[in-house]
């Protein structure tokens, strides 16, 4: 068992974990990622590493409730415990001094774009952060992204805070302004990606995507997470997460990543309306 | 005194065909205790022992059998565990025509002694009635990491304990067992069954850390230098899918064999919405390839509620590698075969899904490498198949994390580690493997073989460190 050591509730749909698990603490880089079961009955779900604390023990998670298994999750506190958790997983983000970087932060991915932000400044690269959420109350970190970074920008959808436009529009503006820039770094939803790849490429900026496709082991065995990446088929979870960005074919993404969307609003729903009843008469719930 | 011989062995009690192919409980049902010590009493006893040299463990089949036909089965479980460490599992899974039962006398003009149903018996027998202590040697001080919970790690764990070592298994998924739990089906191998062998284990002092991916949160030589582990053995089996590499593979609808099963054994997606993993089965399944894992594959597809399962093969029955017993039980429970058919491509709609697949009719030529009729594609002969989901099952390779992260070790062109097999030693000292990681996929039997022999050696160089 995993015990939460600290809760924080970032935004209304929006949580953060520390979670105590030494192992992966101990080994965790920026770009990783973990699988957690929340109990017997739980599907595997992969979380990307938020933060570690080797001292602690702790590695951060920040998720968004978008499936029954993230709400089951969301309702845990601190003093309660995960089934399992394991990692860290996935090939650790590329770090090395390229010159000036862009790491590009959209929702809940601010959280798994921190970490790679502060350890491309620490190698010594001119990090430009930029932030974004759909609108104010949806924003977190950017006390913690503006620490990780050289220079951050923040964008609300909306314009309920700093300004409005999507983080395309800041990451275009900070292009024209800044010219040379070596490499971006962007994570968020698909939509969000697959704009800044469609972006940076008119300008041959290299983008780094992280992929959070759907997994069950996480180690490579079953092929679920499986992604075209220039033309061949790569495995989200052990040639990735991390991928060219310009090479990720994002239709396919996106299609693959709504494969189960009818049983999964049936999760959903059967858990919203506590219909979630363990009768004996087979009918699932139905009734 | 001359016995008069039965022909045939005792059939095996199975659930009913058309019941069992809808649900997931154990499809045979095992011997009672009469049929049993009727079957034992076929056995002519040979001087020679022949069905031992077909037993990669080497069991010692004749005694356990004669103790059967006197009824001591506590005496017949405890001589088939002085050489199997999970004899509930080798009686359900073993290919037994291949291996003891293929070398049986009286299989020569009649059928063989049903030396792995009785063992089976003997095993649950044991598991119903309480499992009888075994014997560990005194604490030897040193300390063994086994890396992976199939059945090479398994055994290797339980002879290594046995013998007094400290032993650690270290898991990657979040329960131990590998293949067991992931890959082989509940109606063939129920997952109480093997939980209750790891069980046995734990009671030989034996730790199991499961969630725990060496190569990830530390590599073998970590485990070695800060771990204190004295040896290692690498049994990470063929975790690795292939695919067939033809267009529309991606689409949705397409699994991989392993992912297919291992939602439905593993996180039992076939108790969705009760269990959380969801499956996604439509009306008509094809599974790619001809071995046990596509067995598995095309019987699970029909009992997750499909109405055609199809065994797609590009050789013919002759050359189906699967266990006859799988092949015979699949077709009782419905499921088609179509021989001589191999997919060139798999067709969907505008939303990716899996509308159907184009193959190529093929006509057996020369034998191949494999001694086997080598399939050749007939030109033009393409048609379609309306599927909806396609299970490739054309084989796994070995899963790289370990032989990547480990300095040293060495490995073939395939990606498997090379390991000599008399002794599981690999190039790297102190560090053992053995199982599919070795051989590629393989058996169950054939990996627990590996364990022991590894374990074997491991235990003599402990003792000579």
């Amino acid at each position: 068992m995993y015990e939460i050591l600290r809760k924080e509730v970032l935004a209304p749909t929006l949580t953060l974990f520390d979670i105590k698990a030494p192992l992966v603490a101990q080994k965790a880089q920026p770009g990783q990622f973990v699988i957690l079961r929340v109990h017997d009955e739980g599907e595997r779900i992969p979380l990307t590493i938020a933060d570690f604390d080797r001292e602690k023990c702790t590695i951060t998670c920040v998720f968004q409730e978008v499936g029954k298994t993230t709400m089951e999750l969301a309702k845990l506190n601190e003093g309660d415990s995960i089934k399992d958790f394991v990692g860290p997983l996935g090939v650790p983000s590329h770090i090395e001094k390229y010159g000036r970087v862009v790491c590009v932060g959209g929702g809940v991915g601010v959280a798994p774009v921190h970490p790679i932000a502060r350890a491309l400044k620490e190698a010594g690269n001119e990090v430009i952060g930029i932030i974004g959420a759909r609108t104010k109350e949806l924003l977190f970190w950017e006390d913690r992204m503006r620490n990780a970074c050289t220079e951050l920008r923040v964008t609300t959808d909306d314009g309920s805070y700093v300004r409005k436009g999507f983080v395309t529009d800041v990451l275009k503006e900070v292009i024209e302004e800044k010219g040379n820039i070596d490499l971006c770094v962007a994570i968020g939803p698909l939509p969000m990606m697959r704009a800044v790849c469609n972006m940076t490429k008119g300008y041959n900026l290299k983008t780094i995507v992280s992929l959070n496709s759907i997994m069950v082991d996480g180690t490579g065995m079953c092929g679920c997470c499986r992604v075209t990446v220039g033309g061949q088929t790569k495995f989200a979870c052990v040639d990735g997460p991390e991928f060219d960005g310009h090479e990720v074919d994002f239709d396919e993404m996106a299609r693959r990543a709504v494969i189960y969307k009818a049983q999964e609003q049936l999760a959903v729903d059967r858990y919203v309306s506590g219909s979630e009843h363990k009768c004996s008469c087979g009918c699932g719930g139905a009734h | 005194m001359a016995k008069s011989i039965i022909p045939k062995k005792h059939p095996m009690p199975a659930q009913d065909p058309a019941v069992r192919s809808k649900n997931f409980n154990e499809v045979a049902l095992g011997y009672n205790e009469e049929t049993v010590v009727a079957e034992a009493n076929r056995c002519l006893q040979c001087k020679n022992e022949p069905c031992r040299q077909g037993c990669p463990v080497e069991v010692d089949i004749p005694a356990f059998i004669k103790l059967v036909a006197e009824r001591d089965f506590a005496g017949a479980i405890k001589k088939i565990k002085e050489k199997n460490a999970l004899p509930a599992i080798c009686g359900r899974v073993c290919p037994q025509e291949n291996q003891c039962e293929k070398y049986c006398t009286l299989g020569k003009k009649n059928e063989p002694v049903a030396i792995g149903r009785i063992e089976r018996f003997c095993a649950d027998w044991e598991l119903a009635n309480g499992v009888l202590p075994q014997e560990v040697a005194p604490p030897t001080g040193k300390k063994v990491a086994i890396v992976g919970s199939g059945p090479a790690g398994l055994t290797c764990a339980a002879d290594l304990a046995k013998l007094g070592h400290k032993v650690t298994i270290f898991e990657a998924l979040h329960v131990a067992g590998g293949v067991l739990m992931y890959g082989i089906p509940e109606f063939r191998l129920p997952k109480a069954v093997v939980q209750a062998e790891v069980e046995n284990l734990k009671k030989l002092g034996v730790d199991i850390q499961v969630n725990a991916v060496v190569g990830k949160f530390a590599t073998v030589d970590e485990l070695m230098e800060e771990g204190g582990f004295d040896a290692v053995f690498i049994g990470t089996g063929a975790g690795l899918p292939y695919f067939m590499n033809i267009p529309g593979e991606n689409a949705c609808g397409v699994y991989s064999a392993n992912e297919f099963l291992t939602r439905t054994n593993l996180m039992k997606a076939y108790l969705f919405p009760e269990y959380d993993t969801p499956i996604r089965v439509g009306k008509k399944v094809a599974v790619l390839g001809g071995g046990n894992v596509a067995m598995d594959a095309a019987r699970t597809a029909l009992r997750l509620g499909a109405e055609e399962s199809w065994i797609v093969y590009r050789r013919s029955r002759n050359e189906l590698p699967a266990r006859r017993e799988e092949v015979e039980h699949a077709e009782e429970e419905g499921v088609k075969f179509a021989f001589l058919t191999s997919p060139t491509r798999i067709l969907y709609n505008d939303d990716y899904w899996v509308t159907g697949m184009e193959c190529l009719r093929y006509e057996l030529g020369e034998p191949d490498a494999s001694g086997r009729r080598s399939p050749v594609p007939i030109q033009g002969s393409e048609f379609i198949i309306d599927v909806d989901t396609v299970v490739v099952a054309i084989g796994q390779g070995p899963n790289p994390l370990v032989p990547r992260t480990t300095k040293g070790l060495e490995c073939n062109k395939k990606g498997n580690i090379v390991a000599d097999l008399e002794t599981g030693a690999t190039s790297k000292p102190g560090v053992y493997a053995g199982g599919d990681i070795v051989t590629g996929a393989a058996t169950v039997i054939l990996a627990m073989g590996a364990g022991r022999t590894a374990a074997k050696s491991i235990h003599a160089y402990l003792s000579g460190k």
